[in-house]
C-alpha cells in the first residue's frame, strides 16, 4: 500500500523515538533513577508501528508488559510515559502504574498488561463493543510467543471466532519468552498455524519490516472493519536486550545477538525509503535530531516531576465506595 | 404486592434493566441455550433457568452463548465495560472461578487504580453459591471471602427475592465490578417484589429482626435458617437483633457495630470455611471497635475446614445449621 510523505514520517518518527525512548530507559534505569524493572522493546519497533499505523484513537489495543513500544506506536504522549516509568506525579497513571501499566483510554490504549496472556480476552471485550455498536473499529491484542502457550489466549481466539469479533490477535513472537527459547516451549513451532486452527486467517510477517508488518494488518483490519470477524499476525521479530534491562542473556550465542542487531528495523527502513527515493537522509536525520530532543526534555520532567501526593495512596480504587 | 421466587426476581431485574438501557449485554454458558443445535435457541436460559426468556426479547446481540471459556467471558466483559457496554456475565458455579480468577482480580478489579483512576469497569459477574444441593466439592462452595479480600470488587450476597430485584439493579447501574452472588438453594423462595425497577443501595445492611439480647449476624444462604431460629428462641425468652450485610463489600460496619453496643453479644453464621471468613473478618473488626460494649466472647458458626463433601448426612453437617447456631447462641447467653 502507498504511503504519503507525511505517513513516512510519522512511521520513522514513531520507531525511532521507541529507538530512543527505550535506550534512554535503559541509561536512566541504569542510573538507578527508575524502581522496580523494565523491559523494553528495543529491535521490535517496526512491529508495533506497523501494526498501530492506520489504527484511530478510536480503534483499541491492549499490550503486553514490553509495552512501551505499544504505547508510543498508539501515539501516547512520552512525556507522561515518562515520568510514569519514574513513579512520579503527572504520569500518565498517576504513577501508580508504572512501566508495566501504562494506560491511555483517549488513545485507545487499554494498558500494557502484566499477565503474559492477560489482554487476549480483553481485547475480545473491546473488539465486541465494536461490533455490538457497529462502529467498524478493532481491537488489537498484542501478546508474545510466550503469551501464544497460555489458555487465556486460546479462550481468547476460540471466542473471538465464535462471537465474530473484531479482534486482531498480534503475536510478536521475539523468540523468547522471559529465558526460554520460543522453539523449546511453543509446541508445534507455529504460532499462526495455532490461529489459524482456531477458524480465523493468521499470516507469519517479517517484524523487522515497517512495510510488510503495516501490509499485513491492512489485511487484517480490511477483515475486521468490514465486520467479518478475527485476525492474527505472527510478527517474527528480534529482541536485542534480554528479558529486562541487565539481563546477561548467557542463553543468547554472540552470533544470534549480532544477527538481532543486522536485522535492526530502523536502518532498513531508511534504506528501504531513501533508494527509493521517498526520502533523503537529511529528513530522516532531522526527525531523530527532533525526537532526541522530545526524550530530552521528557526525561528532564521526569526528573523534576514531584513524588506522588500520599493522599492518592487509597484514591481511585473504586468510581464510588 | 405480588409474591416472586428469587430466580423471578433476577430474571426480572435483568429484563427491565436491558429494556432500560441497550448498553447491557449479558453472555456466559447457556445463557441462552441451544446455538447450534438442532432445535430450540433460547429455551434453557442459564442451568437453573435464571436468563430464562431474555434470548427471545432482546436476541442474539445482547444474549450471547458463549464456549465454556471462564477467562474469556470475564475478560470479554471486562474488555466491553471499559469500552463502554455494561455487561453481565455469567460464571455458572461460583467453583469455577479457579480458572478465570486473573480476569477478575489482576485485570477488572485493577484497571481503575493501576491506569491512574482513568478507567471505569461497569460489569457485573452472576455466580451460584452454596452447598445444600448435593453438588459435590466442585459445585457448592461459597467463596464470597475470596473475592471481599481484592480491593477494586463489590461483593453482593442477597438473602431474599425482594433483594435480590434491587441488588441487581444496583450491581448493574454501578461503575465498578460487581461479584453478585446468588444462592443456588433459595431460587426457589419467595418475598414480595414490586413490579417496577428499584434499587437497594450497597453497604446498608438489613436489621431483619429486632432484638436486645444478642446480635445475629448472618451471610447470603444463612439469613433465612438463622431469622428462622431466632424466631424459635424467641419464645425460650432469648431476643436475638439479626442482621444481614447484604454486602460484604462494601460493608455496612456502623449497623452492626451499633447493634453490638446495644446487645453486648454477636455471634456471626457464615457458610465458609472458618479462617479467612467473614465471619473471622467481623469478628475482628467488631474487637477492634466495639470491644467495651462486648458482655461475652464472639462466637462464629462456619462450615469446618474441610471440602464440601457429597454424602448428604454429611453436607447437612457441613452447613452452619440451627443446631449449631444455637449452640453458640446459648454459650454467649451464658456470660452477663
Amino acid at each position: 500500500m502507498q504511503m504519503s510523505r507525511e505517513e513516512l514520517i510519522r512511521a520513522y518518527r514513531r520507531m525511532f523515538t521507541i529507538r530512543a525512548f527505550e535506550e534512554r530507559v535503559e541509561k536512566e534505569f541504569s542510573g538507578g533513577n527508575i524502581p522496580g524493572f523494565a523491559h523494553v522493546y528495543l529491535g521490535q519497533e517496526a512491529s508495533g508501528v506497523g501494526v498501530c499505523h492506520d489504527l484511530t484513537d478510536e480503534d483499541y489495543i491492549g499490550s503486553t508488559h514490553r509495552g512501551h513500544g505499544h504505547c508510543i506506536a498508539k501515539g501516547c504522549d512520552v512525556k507522561g510515559m515518562m515520568i510514569e516509568i519514574f513513579g512520579k506525579a503527572g504520569g500518565l497513571c498517576g504513577g501508580k502504574g508504572g512501566s508495566m501499566h501504562i494506560a491511555d483510554f483517549s488513545k485507545g490504549m487499554l494498558g500494557a498488561n502484566a499477565i503474559v496472556g492477560g489482554s487476549p480476552p480483553i481485547a475480545v471485550g473491546a473488539a465486541l463493543t465494536q461490533k455490538y455498536r457497529k462502529t467498524g473499529k478493532v481491537a488489537v491484542a498484542f501478546s508474545g510467543d510466550g503469551a501464544s502457550n497460555q489458555g487465556t489466549t486460546f479462550e481468547a481466539l476460540n471466542m473471538a471466532v465464535v462471537l465474530g469479533a473484531p479482534a486482531i490477535f498480534a503475536f510478536e513472537n521475539n523468540g523468547y519468552g522471559e529465558h526460554t527459547a520460543a522453539t523449546y516451549s511453543v509446541g508445534g513451532g507455529s504460532i499462526a498455524e495455532r490461529a489459524h486452527a482456531f477458524g480465523m486467517p493468521a499470516e507469519v510477517v517479517d517484524g523487522s519490516d515497517f512495510f510488510a508488518v503495516r501490509d499485513a494488518m491492512g489485511r487484517a483490519l480490511e477483515r475486521g472493519r468490514s465486520g467479518e470477524g478475527p485476525y492474527a499476525l505472527e510478527i517474527r521479530c528480534s529482541r536485542f536486550l534480554g528479558h529486562f534491562i541487565g539481563d546477561p542473556q548467557a542463553y543468547r550465542t554472540p552470533e544470534e545477538l549480532a544477527q538481532a542487531r543486522a536485522n535492526d528495523p530502523l536502518p532498513r527502513f531508511r534504506k528501504g525509503v531513501t533508494e527509493a527515493g521517498l526520502m533523503d537522509h537529511a529528513a530522516l536525520d532531522a526527525i531523530e535530531k527532533d525526537v532526541l530532543r522530545e526524550i530530552e526534555e521528557a526525561v528532564d520532567a521526569a526528573h523534576a516531576a514531584p513524588l506522588p501526593d500520599i493522599k492518592s495512596l487509597e484514591r481511585d480504587v473504586y468510581v464510588r465506595y | 404486592m405480588p409474591k416472586k421466587s428469587y430466580r423471578q426476581a433476577i430474571n426480572e431485574a435483568l429484563r427491565q434493566e436491558m429494556r432500560r438501557d441497550p448498553n447491557i449485554i449479558v453472555l456466559g454458558e447457556d445463557v441462552a441455550g441451544g446455538q447450534g443445535g438442532s432445535g430450540e435457541v433460547g429455551g434453557v436460559g442459564g442451568v437453573f433457568g435464571v436468563t430464562g426468556g431474555l434470548y427471545k426479547e432482546f436476541g442474539p446481540t445482547r444474549v450471547l452463548d458463549t464456549p465454556i471459556s471462564e477467562s474469556a467471558i470475564v475478560g470479554a466483559a471486562s474488555g466491553a465495560a471499559i469500552t463502554g457496554l455494561r455487561p453481565v456475565a455469567e460464571i455458572m458455579f461460583v467453583d469455577f472461578v479457579g480458572v478465570c480468577f486473573d480476569q477478575i482480580y489482576n485485570q477488572a478489579a485493577k484497571f481503575r487504580y493501576m491506569f491512574g483512576g482513568k478507567a471505569r469497569t461497569p460489569m457485573v459477574i452472576r455466580t451460584m453459591i452454596g452447598a445444600g444441593f448435593r453438588g459435590g466439592a466442585q459445585h457448592s462452595q461459597t467463596l464470597h471471602p475470596l473475592f471481599t479480600m481484592v480491593p477494586g470488587l463489590k461483593v453482593v450476597m442477597p438473602s431474599n427475592a425482594y433483594d435480590a430485584k434491587g441488588l441487581l439493579i444496583e450491581a448493574i447501574r454501578d461503575d465498578d465490578p460487581v461479584i453478585f452472588m446468588e444462592s443456588k438453594t433459595l431460587y426457589d423462595t419467595e418475598a414480595e417484589v414490586p413490579d417496577e425497577a428499584y434499587r437497594i443501595p450497597f453497604a446498608e445492611a438489613n436489621v431483619l429482626r429486632e432484638g436486645k439480647d444478642l446480635t445475629l449476624v448472618a451471610f447470603g444462604p444463612m439469613v433465612p435458617r438463622t431469622l428462622a431460629l431466632a424466631e424459635t428462641l424467641a419464645k425460650d425468652g432469648i431476643n436475638a437483633e439479626v442482621i444481614d450485610p447484604r454486602t460484604t463489600s462494601p460493608l455496612d460496619e456502623d449497623t452492626i457495630i451499633e447493634s453490638v453496643e446495644k446487645t453486648g453479644r454477636l455471634v456471626l453464621v457464615d457458610e465458609s470455611p472458618p479462617r479467612c471468613s467473614l465471619a473471622a473478618d467481623v469478628a475482628a473488626i467488631i474487637a477492634d471497635k466495639a470491644f467495651d460494649a462486648l458482655k461475652a466472647p464472639i462466637k462464629t458458626v462456619t462450615c469446618p475446614h474441610t471440602p464440601v463433601p457429597f454424602a448428604p448426612n454429611l453436607e447437612d453437617e457441613y452447613m452452619p445449621n440451627p443446631r449449631r447456631i444455637e449452640a453458640a447462641v446459648r454459650a454467649v447467653m451464658k456470660w452477663d
